[in-house]
């Protein structure tokens, strides 16, 4: 099959093992067309796409913009702080108005978990979700196993940590979702407070030491303390949680194995990750980034493909 | 009389019928003969193994002829049928010229004109090419040619490596009539007639058949 189960891409949930690999196949065809001299396609050429971002994003933004304009699509930019939104206006409204402008497709980053969901059963055009709130980022996740992937050579098997704000953080639950449709085993790991309480029941491991977690796994995602989402004290302070939950070389040097190490970005260094470690051999955090042009152009071709 | 017997000819050389008369001597009837006259006309032989082969061997001299020592000519085998026309071509004129001449295999999925008019997207291919076409001749082969919208999409995709100094075709079948676009080739093994309703298959060992054949069928 060369086509997607569904019309948008809203979260890993609701997508198949299937279109994952289909997304994965595509991405390679596409990672081998940013590789070329000219890199640049000619498939969305009669698309229009809008990229309306109500909460901050730079590298999900630019990586959109950049997968969009690869596939020589038409894009137009909005986002919320400079819009009408500031005047009352709704978010069906907004939605609306830019779509009767004749737009076909929409990447919608909202701080509302279900916000493209509730779009995508009021409007016509497909929706990919850029991350609803502490919901879904469907997009960096298919990127994370994609890249796991590309270093070990499959997903199935292996062991992914993911270290961190398990809480507030949307890539965690895309990626458990991702993770475990492709067969690995998936690990929680951070501080009692920062992980959801009936995490379990998605079929996770759930550790609070992380030596013991990156003794565990093949593969440590390291998130971000997302401090915008937290509205009370989850932890004393960011130098105690860097001291317990920091990734530093000392802890991989303990280690009897190589491990690779992830982070969705922007890293916060010298808290959840360390410089001598996100610079290291054993990162693939600028290979995460890389990946993620070639995974969204896959996304936008193959949701804008159906007639 | 005589288109008769060529009919049953086809009907015996194919796989199927072969066997079931083997199997069944009942159907050695002249009513089963007459039975799969009409089936024999939905797939009629155009190119056996020994034919195509002695039309790639007419390529790599035609080839030899125009290109000389390659010094500056690369191959592409247009992605999904035309890599395995060009792996056979490749090794056929290093056996006959002692020259391994640049090839690679080129998918032109993302640059083909008819997407979203289509149920679903295409499934690209694995596009190979390990050198820069950039004032290369650079021959373009497949198995067949049709409407020329796919070769189009290939000179599209092909110029994303660099600008060539020429652009040939290689093609094994050549359907006549049938071209959208202002598309020939500058080798062709055979031209066929053919009607929009029929299709041209090429059958290759390599992929699991008896033997290398290309066949007008009706399409299903």
């Amino acid at each position: 099959m060369s086509q997607l189960s569904t019309k948008h891409l809203l979260g890993i949930k609701d997508i198949s093992t299937e279109d994952i690999q289909l997304i994965f196949e595509t991405a390679d065809n596409f990672k081998d067309v940013l590789n070329r001299p000219i890199k640049k396609v000619p498939s969305l050429r009669d698309i229009t796409i809008a990229n309306i971002f109500f909460e901050n994003s730079t590298r999900t933004k630019l990586s959109f913009e950049l997968a969009e304009k690869r596939l020589s699509a038409d894009v137009v930019n909005f986002s919320s702080s400079n819009s009408s939104v500031k005047k009352g206006e709704t978010l069906i409204d907004t939605v609306n108005n830019i779509l009767s402008m004749k737009v076909d497709m929409v990447v919608m980053r909202h701080s509302s978990p279900g916000a493209p969901h509730f779009l995508s059963k009021n409007i016509k055009a497909n929706i990919v979700n850029a991350g609803d709130g502490t919901h879904e980022h469907p997009t960096q996740a298919l990127l994370d196993s994609f890249s796991i992937r590309e270093k070990l050579g499959d997903v199935a098997g292996k062991k992914v940590a993911i270290i961190g704000d398990i809480l507030h953080s949307r890539v965690a639950i895309s990626n458990i979702f991702c993770l475990q449709k492709l067969g690995a085993e998936v690990m929680v790991c951070g501080p009692i407070t920062l992980i959801p309480k009936h995490i379990a029941s998605l079929g996770v491991k759930v550790e609070y030491d992380v030596q013991k977690a990156l003794a565990w796994c093949d593969v440590a995602n390291v998130l971000r303390i997302q401090l915008e989402r937290q509205q009370i004290k989850y932890f004393p302070s960011l130098r105690e949680y860097s001291l317990y939950y920091g990734v530093n070389k000392k802890m991989l040097d303990r280690l009897d194995k190589e491990i690779v190490i992830m982070h969705p970005g922007p890293i916060n260094r010298g808290v959840e990750l360390n410089s001598d470690v996100a610079d290291s051999e054993h990162s693939i955090i600028l290979n995460q980034v890389e990946n993620g042009v070639a995974i969204r152009m896959a996304v936008l071709y193959l949701l804008a493909g159906v007639k | 009389m005589v288109i008769l017997v060529w009919r049953i000819e086809n009907v015996i050389s194919n796989k199927f019928y072969d066997l079931t008369l083997r199997s069944f001597p009942l159907f050695q009837s002249n009513s089963f003969y007459i039975c799969t006259q009409t089936k024999a006309m939905q797939k009629r032989l155009v190119l056996d193994q020994q034919q195509i082969e002695i039309i790639l061997k007419r390529f790599c001299h035609q080839l030899i002829e125009n290109h000389d020592t390659f010094e500056n000519t690369v191959l592409l085998g247009l992605q999904p049928r035309g890599p395995i026309v060009l792996d056979k071509l490749v090794k056929l004129l290093e056996e006959i010229s002692g020259i391994k001449v640049p090839s690679g295999y080129l998918d032109a999925t993302f640059h083909r004109d008819d997407f979203r008019r289509r149920d679903f997207p295409l499934k690209a291919n694995e596009t190979k090419i390990n050198f820069l076409i950039e004032g290369k001749k650079v021959i373009l082969v497949d198995d067949v040619l049709y409407k020329g919208r796919s070769v189009r999409a290939a000179m599209d995709a092909m110029i994303a490596f660099g600008r060539p100094a020429k652009v040939e075709l290689m093609v094994l079948v050549d359907r006549k009539f049938t071209r959208d676009y202002p598309i020939m080739p500058d080798y062709c093994g055979l031209k066929v007639n053919t009607l929009e309703s029929q299709y041209v298959m090429v059958e290759w060992a390599d992929n699991g058949y008896d033997k290398d054949a290309i066949w007008i069928t009706e399409k299903a």
